[in-house]
């Protein structure tokens, strides 16, 4: 870089024709920039995405959409039909279904996300290492994750909580919410890992990772640099659907009385508690049963939406 | 170069020349059997010298570059023998993390295919710059001016409005052009081109040669220029090694050998190019295919498909004849070639 001038003249004089500088000029497009623009044309998506606006709140703020108690109990209306006063009526203890049913999206998300975060966090990090190093390592993570995969969900579940949080136990509201997370992410992390492990395979063959070695980049940068932006995309997809998965998973374990329970207000208890009454109060066990519902179709809609942006081929 | 790198990689202690490649054996265990892919490959580089390595695809040119980089996949891979010393120092021997410092620093590659060579999810100048960031520790906006001087260095025009654009956004030239620029952010004293043209049309593939010769001349480099096509290589090129079957068939000046190849691979290969003197004529080719690696033939492994053959071609191995101080040929009867072709 000696003369400037000099190479503006070479520019000028002899170079090869680029294709159109200006129509690739005006946009940067990377690789969410394309997702982004197939996303907002998606109806699904906006539709998802203004029901997880609506949870979201909902779990951030309870008390913007209901300004009663959800532990307030009047044993003397217990079972109430809906009316003006309670818009969903009374549960079996005579507390708001409406109101606990706000509450319980909090915990139902909390649960789906933090379970969520770390089976990305786990089986992302064991795919990584079994695609990177490979041979023996890769087999032993491969091999345990099939251990993991081969245990039927509840069965698994129902041993694990049955052995490290007996119903007899007593502990607090995050304890028990940490119990879940932790048996929803340890049954779960082997096909996050087997995605993430034939994501970063796949990158790990791609010239540019090859050509990052030859330019003296180490292990880690390859990793970070390289093979974990290119895999991102499977992984991001699977994440978004598991969490509507894990909620409703949550919900099945509180049914069974082995996931969450009181003092934790959730949708799975609210279901749980109220199922044997389904013929003579229906609306105590319908309520929270649709919100978990809706809850589960916007994570999965959102899924939906984010893999058809991101993986044209699959459509 | 870094300070660390010289202490490791002396310079001035070593007689021969920058970077040689003294009788390299690799092969690939597959389960079809041990494919032969590099069988005694002998070359040297020195600075400002540029070597181009000629040869059909499986002839092992670039399974040497890549070991030569230290990116061989091993397994399936394995080196079998030899050295590659560069500056006497021997880098098969260096252990992994002294080795990585010589990549990029020392010795430097650029690959055929720009578009996969480079990562799709990171804008040009960033993957420039992380060159600096990575083994000089450069600030963020130091390493991004820095990325700016270099894509202007390798005449990407208005490279200051293009250093956030991203590969897919470039014609194939002006990719390789970033890779280029890439490889040379950090002054390397050898360049590796792995057929660095191959993916580019003609009029883009003079330029990129030309940027090459410009760049290695203003900086001293040593040259190795991996290629199959002769027509690339005539202008930019000191010297020549052919492969054939992973080895290096004859070793030449370039003039030398354009103008009186002495192995009749070279001279297969010469007469294939097409010419416009010899415009309605069927054009050359040599008969017969590449050798598998698999099952090399016994002796010569190009007798097969050679108008030379005598029957000790197919039992003993030609060793590399001296023709001359700096000629070479792997044949037995490298005279009567030689001959045959003086005009």
């Amino acid at each position: 870089m000696s003369d400037p001038t000099a190479t503006q003249d070479l520019i000028k004089g002899a170079d090869e024709p680029t294709a159109s500088p200006v129509a690739v000029r005006d946009s940067q497009r990377s690789l969410w920039r394309d997702t982004w623009d197939i996303l907002k044309r998606r109806k699904i998506f906006w539709i998802s995405l203004v029901m997880l606006v609506v949870f979201l709140l909902m779990a951030a703020f309870p008390s913007l959409f209901t300004h009663k108690d959800p532990e307030y109990a009047t044993l003397a209306k217990s079972m109430e039909l809906p009316s003006s006063d309670a818009w969903f009526g009374y549960d079996l203890q005579g507390r708001d279904v409406y109101a606990r049913a706000v509450y319980g999206a909090r915990t139902s998300i909390i649960v789906g996300v933090l379970a969520t975060l770390a089976t990305v966090l786990l089986g992302g990090l064991t795919g990584v290492l079994a695609a990177y190093f490979g041979r023996w390592l890769d087999a032993i993570i491969s091999r345990v994750g099939e251990m993991f995969l081969g245990l039927p969900y509840v069965l698994g579940a129902i041993i694990i909580l049955g052995t490290i949080a007996p119903a007899q136990s007593n502990p607090g509201k995050a304890t028990i919410m940490a119990v879940v997370i932790v048996v929803l992410a340890l049954l779960g992390w082997p096909i996050l890992m087997r995605i993430a492990r034939s994501a970063v395979i796949q990158a790990k063959h791609q010239d540019y990772v090859q050509a990052a070695r030859a330019l003296g980049a180490g292990p880690l940068r390859i990793i970070f640099r390289h093979l974990l932006p290119n895999s991102l995309a499977p992984i991001l997809v699977y994440a978004t659907i598991t969490i509507g998965s894990y909620i409703g998973a949550e919900a099945t374990l509180s049914l069974l009385g082995i996931g969450l329970r009181s003092p934790v207000i959730s949708w799975g208890i609210a279901i749980a508690d109220h199922a044997s009454y389904i013929r003579t109060a229906p609306h105590a066990m319908f309520f929270p049963a649709a919100f978990l519902s809706l809850c589960v179709l916007t994570f999965v809609m959102l899924g939906e939406a984010v893999r058809d942006a991101l993986d044209p081929k699959l459509r | 170069m870094t300070e660390v790198l010289s202490e490791q990689v002396g310079r001035g202690s070593h007689s021969g020349a920058l970077l040689e490649v003294d009788d390299l054996h690799v092969e690939f265990r597959t389960r079809a059997g041990v494919a032969k892919a590099v069988n005694g490959v002998t070359y040297s580089v020195d600075a400002g010298e540029t070597l181009a390595v000629l040869g059909e695809s499986g002839s092992g040119k670039s399974v040497t570059a890549q070991t030569i980089m230290g990116i061989l996949d091993m397994p399936p891979g394995k080196i079998t023998g030899g050295e590659i010393r560069f500056r006497g120092v021997d880098l098969l021997k260096l252990p992994e993390d002294q080795r990585r410092r010589v990549r990029g620093e020392g010795i430097s590659m650029v690959f055929q295919d720009a578009l996969s060579a480079l990562n799709p999810v990171f804008p040009v100048g960033w993957q420039i710059a992380e060159m600096f960031r990575m083994h000089r520790g450069t600030s963020r906006a130091e390493a991004k001016k820095k990325a700016v001087e270099l894509m202007d260095r390798v005449r990407i025009p208005a490279a200051k409005d293009r250093v956030n654009d991203f590969p897919h956004q470039f014609s194939g030239g002006m990719r390789q052009r970033i890779m280029i620029a890439m490889a040379i952010a950090l002054d390397p004293e050898i360049l590796i081109a792995d057929e660095p043209t191959t993916a580019l049309d003609v009029t883009v593939q003079a330029q990129i040669m030309g940027l090459l010769a410009e760049l290695q001349r203003d900086s001293n480099m040593g040259l190795i220029l991996i290629t199959h096509d002769l027509g690339v290589v005539a202008d930019v090129a000191d010297k020549i090694a052919v492969m054939y079957g992973g080895r290096i068939v004859e070793n030449a000046p370039v003039h030398d050998l354009y103008k009186n190849p002495a192995h009749p691979y070279s001279k297969g290969l010469l007469e294939s190019i097409p010419r416009v003197d010899h415009k309605g004529q069927e054009l050359y080719a040599i008969k017969g295919l590449p050798p598998n690696l698999l099952e090399m033939p016994t002796g010569c492994a190009f007798h097969p498909r050679c108008p030379y053959r005598r029957d000790n071609c197919v039992t003993d191995v030609p060793p590399l004849y001296t023709i001359s101080g700096t000629r070479g040929s792997a044949c037995h009867y490298w005279r009567e070639v030689i001959d045959e072709g003086e005009h």
